[in-house]
């Protein structure tokens, strides 16, 4: 439990539900904060004060469980790790594969639980077999199957989403309100955790040794300098500060930040529609559909934002080959998508539910290729 | 009803406190006030003080009430320091046991901070006693620069006695005044004020039966204290506030009750704990008893460690079977934290993560006892299993999907 809204009216439908139910606020920290400021940050006093509140209301018990040395590890240095590589990770992904339904999971089945309850806009649907799915929200607006793209059918067998059918968060408010749980109207919580102030790209500089480089254009002239290659992400505009305007006189955007040379690349809006994605780490949430065993292509969709929109595409699991980490997942987009980075997770659907991801590890833009 | 093993947290409200406590809060008068309702409430707060001064074997002008013991802790030790230094700037320095209760802990680290303290932690033996050779050594070194020692009376963890008499002789033969926090010792162990030579002395009263919310500091008449709170000059001028008639009336009730059921009754409770510490120790042979055997502890204190698993998961599986623990040390913002006692006694981190505290008290009973008995050892199983969730996990994820996929291909 956060401390905010979700988990509590989560925790409160779970104990209707009849269930035995304990509610765990994950300290990722050692040195907590003491003060929300605005509605930004979590894992404050405050924020676990909130959490035993609504626990005391829903008359279960509290306890704190310390991750903070699992967090600082895998999510915390494996966010700086990726940008330090050039690519753009989504830690609440890491987060959630990790540390909430692996290290926090993995203990509450030692003590006796059945499983992780959250907030999560989800939902998990189990066939007659026994065999369980992940399928969208009933509010797509607030959908978050996006983020849970990385559960295996193991993890999803101990999950629990009761806000999956809550036609809109305004309901959750209401219905918190009702319960007498005060955080009923407590401002969601935005951003990266574990940056409180909002500011990734400062946070970074501090972390990763920037060094001054190149911006150079599409066909590779240069066209400016950058302080350090890191801090850029692609589809960026502001902040690139170039001295020689494009031909055409149009903004220039980030295409792709080359790590190893150190420089960041750029060119026009139209260079960033990406049309085809290679994946690596592919994971499966839940069973695998037929065609991923066969190699066979396959419809779906393909969303590569938490709450970017998904486009129609067609994928393809390539076995690994010499060399390769692991089968590759192959997603060719019928709808160009704009600022696709490496690092970045595409999560594939069938209709609403949730086939499963990879880690984009190449993004291809035809007409880049045709240049 | 759960198996309450949690006395030195807090013990039930004895039943003549609250008869007293209910009596005196359906009153009206102010103790300070000079007619008849005064009068009558005036004379509730001296019947207490001087029941309460029975109890501690001290004079009833020695007793100052308070809100409870950190209240206590805090007016002693700020209140001795600055009065010392106001009699003389170069007495800086505070002599203090590694291992006291956070009242008196954070405390000195304040005036430290803030007040140009130097201090000296003294340290423990593994039973958790107070080396009184540092002790002697530190005072030698320029008697006349200690401000104050504070060693507490027994220890709210572990349970262990400290060596007070000798720890008030080593020091007033330096010259030096001490301070004891009293509040675990009071009600369990036949505590005199006069008798120990303390010249401050921390009791609270919701340890003993009484109600939360009151306490009291023991202060030598010719004791010159620098006060905290200001106002009304209440309580020798030492404490000003309202006093809280009805909880100092309860307080004296509990006092008085427990100091006259006192020898039996710590006798009946040792022999419970002995019943407990035997059991655990049958049942679960890698448990270790922390804190000096014996006499040489709380009667109603048993502290284990239990190797390879969190205290807090364990203290979750008793709770769930009924059975109502404490891991010991204190949390902030319920970030467990490994106890500080257990690490000056030389305890490493995992081994202090594994502690759990039960403590017996006067509602206690040889059921509770073998509640505790017959559920702990499974409780013990699964928090060792919870505790052994290491690193790579066990459950399938999305990262160990690619490196099987590595390794398999």
């Amino acid at each position: 439990m956060s401390g905010g809204v979700d988990s509590a009216v989560a925790a409160a439908r779970a104990v209707e539900a009849g269930h035995d139910v304990v509610g765990v606020h994950l300290a990722l920290s050692r040195m907590p904060g003491t003060l929300r400021t605005g509605s930004r940050g979590c894992c404050t006093i405050e924020d676990s004060r909130d959490a035993w509140r609504a626990c005391d209301v829903l008359g279960i018990p509290y306890y704190v469980w310390d991750f903070s040395e699992r967090f600082k590890e895998d999510v915390v240095q494996d966010f700086i790790d990726e940008y330090a590589a050039g690519r753009t990770p989504n830690p609440c992904m890491r987060c959630n594969e990790r540390i909430k339904f692996a290290a926090l999971l993995e203990k509450a089945i030692a003590l006796g639980f059945d499983a992780v309850c959250t907030g999560h806009y989800a939902k998990v649907i189990e066939d007659a077999d026994g065999n369980r799915e992940l399928h969208r929200a009933a509010d797509w607006a607030k959908d978050q199957s996006y983020v849970l793209g990385v559960l295996t059918h193991e993890q999803l067998k101990h999950s629990m989403f009761p806000l999956a059918d809550t036609p809109s968060k305004a309901e959750v408010r209401a219905e918190a309100e009702r319960r007498g749980l005060s955080v009923a109207n407590k401002p969601d919580s935005h951003d990266i955790c574990f940056i409180p102030d909002g500011d990734t790209a400062g946070w970074l500089a501090e972390k990763i040794e920037m060094t001054t480089g190149d911006i150079v254009d599409e066909s590779g002239a240069k066209v400016g300098e950058h302080p350090g290659a890191n801090a850029f992400t692609v589809g960026q505009r502001r902040g690139l500060k170039l001295g020689t305007p494009a031909a055409d006189g149009k903004p220039r955007f980030v295409l792709e930040i080359r790590p190893k040379e150190n420089k960041v690349v750029v060119g026009p809006e139209a260079l960033l529609a990406i049309d085809e994605i290679r994946g690596i780490k592919v994971s499966w949430a839940g069973l695998p559909i037929s065609e991923v065993d066969s190699g066979a292509e396959f419809n779906c969709h393909a969303q590569v934002r938490a709450h970017g929109d998904p486009v129609p595409a067609t994928a393809w699991v390539e076995p690994a080959r010499d060399g390769a980490a692991g089968s590759q997942l192959m997603v060719r987009l019928e709808a160009p998508l704009r600022g696709v980075a490496p690092g970045q997770t595409v999560v594939l659907y069938q209709g609403s539910r949730v086939l499963g991801q990879a880690t984009i590890d190449a993004a291809r833009s035809l007409q880049r290729a045709a240049l | 009803m759960p198996a309450y093993l949690d006395h030195a947290a807090t013990t039930p409200l004895n039943g003549a406190a609250l008869t007293a406590l209910t009596r005196e809060l359906a009153r009206t008068g102010n103790p300070s006030s000079l007619h008849g309702s005064g009068r009558r409430a005036r004379r509730a707060v001296e019947d207490a003080r001087e029941t309460i001064a029975a109890a501690v074997g001290a004079h009833p002008s020695e007793v100052i009430f308070t809100s409870g013991g950190t209240e206590s802790d805090n007016l002693a030790v700020k209140g001795l320091y600055w009065s010392r230094v106001a009699q003389d700037p170069r007495r800086r320095r505070i002599l203090c046991s590694a291992v006291e209760h956070h009242a008196v802990l954070d405390t000195v680290e304040w005036l430290e901070r803030h007040e140009g303290a130097a201090v000296t932690w003294l340290p423990v033996d593994r039973e958790g006693v107070v080396d009184l050779v540092t002790l002697e050594a530190e005072l030698a070194r320029d008697p006349g620069s200690v401000a104050l020692v504070t060693v507490m009376w027994a220890n709210n963890e572990v349970g262990t006695i400290q060596p007070v008499r000798r720890i008030v002789e080593l020091a007033h033969a330096a010259g030096v005044p001490v301070h004891s926090d009293a509040v675990q010792a009071f009600g369990s162990l036949s505590v005199d004020f006069k008798e120990s030579g303390l010249d401050a002395m921390s009791v609270s009263g919701h340890k003993i039966g009484g109600p939360v919310g009151v306490g009291a500091l023991l202060l030598g008449r010719s004791v010159t204290l620098t006060p905290v709170q200001h106002g009304g000059g209440q309580e020798r001028d030492v404490r000003s506030g309202t006093l809280d008639t009805a909880s100092i009336a309860a307080f004296a009730a509990a006092a008085e009750s427990v100091a006259a059921a006192l020898p039996a009754e710590a006798a009946r409770i040792a022999a419970l704990r002995d019943r407990l510490v035997d059991g655990i120790r049958e049942r679960v042979p890698e448990a270790v008893l922390r804190g000096a055997p014996g006499d040489g502890r709380l009667p109603g204190n048993a502290h284990f460690t239990f190797p390879g698993c969190e205290g807090d998961s364990l203290l979750f599986l008793l709770d769930l079977a009924g059975i109502e623990s404490s891991t010991g040390s204190a949390c902030t913002a319920g970030v467990p934290r490994p106890s500080h006692v257990l690490l000056a006694m030389g305890l490493d981190e995992d081994t202090a993560r594994g502690a759990q505290r039960f403590s017996l008290g006067h509602t206690s009973t040889e059921a509770d006892v073998d509640a505790l008995l017959a559920a702990l050892p499974e409780a013990y199983a699964r928090a060792r299993q919870a505790g052994m969730a290491g690193h790579e996990s066990t459950i399938q994820t999305a990262g160990t999907v690619a490196r099987q996929a590595l390794h398999g291909s």
